[in-house]
């Protein structure tokens, strides 16, 4: 049950594939204008992790190592049509907003990424789960990126909910006069506001490092002899 | 070590699987391929009706329903624009007489073409301009949409000589309508494609409002 938790953990924080790993940036950066765009690009990129993930932990004894790339690249590209082509089908009115995001997701290296370093190399449940927790570690960040960007660019928060659900409409947080800040909207203001995010999960986990080691120092001064076990594993 | 046919053995063992490989990689294409080709085959015929529910909704949005008791989307007529490309115009009547047609219009965006639908009354004034598809960047070129803004509206009731035809630009490039903050590009193209397709009316107005 731990190896869950750990996956979980690695997924929404530690190897975090925006803040950690820093993949993913062309979706990332192009969708994360608002809110909503945000939130509906990474629920499609969660479909789809999950989705790779199953399918290629399922191969991953038929794929031989040397042309397992191509071979996932395959399965990615054909999974993202297969979605492609059922939502235009079957959900069309989400197919309507979210449309266009969907084939970016084929450019999105966090897919390709846990698809090699996880699903290749773990069972169907495992990997299934990790598919679930990088899509929902994704989701959240892009989120965040989504609102200080859309807040910041143009004063208002869920801007176009209304696309996906018609009775609700989105709020002007700031003053209506708020004349807007562009460069919120432009990539390069995507590159400041997830620069910042980094810096401050970094920050984060220094200020949770230093207390750990001292901590360790501690147990070590007790423990001076059983250097190697005291390490966390 | 450094003999020169250190390399051999390598090469050698390399070939077998390499065929292998290619067999297996064969597999998996012709696997997923039929994925593809099973879900195209499921999904067809209910996008087919999902585009066809999209155009009637897009038609009744350039030409407005009080303008017709008959129904554009089977009254249609096939021509060939400026650019040789054949294109339908689906023509509204009321009482036998065109009172309104609505064809596609083509402009080439930030991210490739564009695709809209242009609603023009019988003399001529545009009753509505709608975009079909667009590959523009989401948050800044897709303001063209109607649902993320007002600004494809503005073309309602404008013609060719209102304004003249050099004033249908984008202000950047000395005519008269807002490009959006962020792109330009966009903007432009959607105002060319309307232009070419106010011109491609007055080219062919006898053959397209002429009742048959």
């Amino acid at each position: 049950m731990s190896a869950y938790k750990d996956i979980a953990w690695n997924g929404l924080w530690k190897q975090n594939s925006i803040l950690a790993q820093v993949l993913g940036l062309c979706p990332l950066l192009a969708v994360s204008t608002s809110l909503v765009n945000a939130v509906s690009l990474g629920l499609a990129t969660i479909l789809v992790m999950v989705l790779s993930n199953f399918a290629i932990s399922a191969l991953r004894a038929l794929i031989p190592y040397e042309i397992r790339i191509p071979v996932f690249i395959l399965i990615i590209a054909a999974l993202v049509t297969v979605v492609d082509l059922a939502f235009n089908a079957f959900l069309h009115d989400l197919y309507l907003v979210l449309g266009i995001f969907i084939p970016l997701i084929v450019t999105n290296c966090i897919v390709l990424a846990r698809v090699e370093a996880f699903a290749a190399k773990n069972g169907l449940r495992a990997a299934t789960f990790d598919g679930l927790m990088m899509g929902v570690g994704f989701v959240w960040v892009i989120a965040l990126l989504g609102a200080v960007r859309e807040l910041i660019g143009q004063g208002t928060l869920f801007s176009g909910i209304e696309m996906i659900f018609p009775t609700l409409s989105g709020f002007q947080i700031l003053p209506v006069e708020y004349p807007g800040f562009l460069i919120a909207m432009l990539p390069p203001g995507a590159f400041f506001v997830l620069g910042l995010l980094i810096a401050g999960r970094n920050w984060l986990d220094a200020r949770a490092n230093a207390r750990m080691r001292e901590q360790r120092i501690h147990h070590q001064v007790e423990h001076a002899t059983d250097h190697a076990n005291s390490a966390p594993a | 070590m450094n003999s020169p046919h250190a390399l051999q053995p390598e090469t050698i063992a390399i070939k077998p699987p390499g065929l292998i490989h290619g067999v297996i990689l064969g597999a998996f294409c012709l696997g997923f391929g039929l994925v593809l080709a099973i879900t195209d085959r499921l999904t067809l015929d209910d996008i087919a009706a999902r585009a066809l529910e999209d155009r009637q909704n897009s038609l009744a949005q350039v030409i407005p329903t009080s303008l017709h008791d008959n129904n554009p989307v089977t009254d249609t007529l096939l021509m060939k624009n400026a650019h040789g490309r054949e294109i339908t115009v689906y023509r509204a009547r009321k009482q036998g007489r065109v009172t309104g047609v609505a064809y596609e219009i083509f402009g080439t965006g930030y991210a490739g073409e564009m695709k809209l639908m242009l609603g023009l009354s019988a003399d001529g004034r545009v009753l509505g301009v709608r975009v079909l598809a667009h590959k523009e960047t989401p948050g800044l070129g897709d303001k063209i949409e109607v649902k993320k803004g007002d600004w494809i509206l503005r073309f309602n009731d404008l013609s060719l000589g209102n304004p003249p035809a050099e004033r249908w630009k984008v202000k950047k490039d000395g005519g008269q309508f807002d490009q959006f903050a962020g792109a330009t590009i966009t903007p432009r193209g959607v105002l060319a494609a309307i232009r070419g397709g106010l011109e491609f009316f007055a080219a062919n107005k006898a053959a397209l409002v002429e009742a048959k």
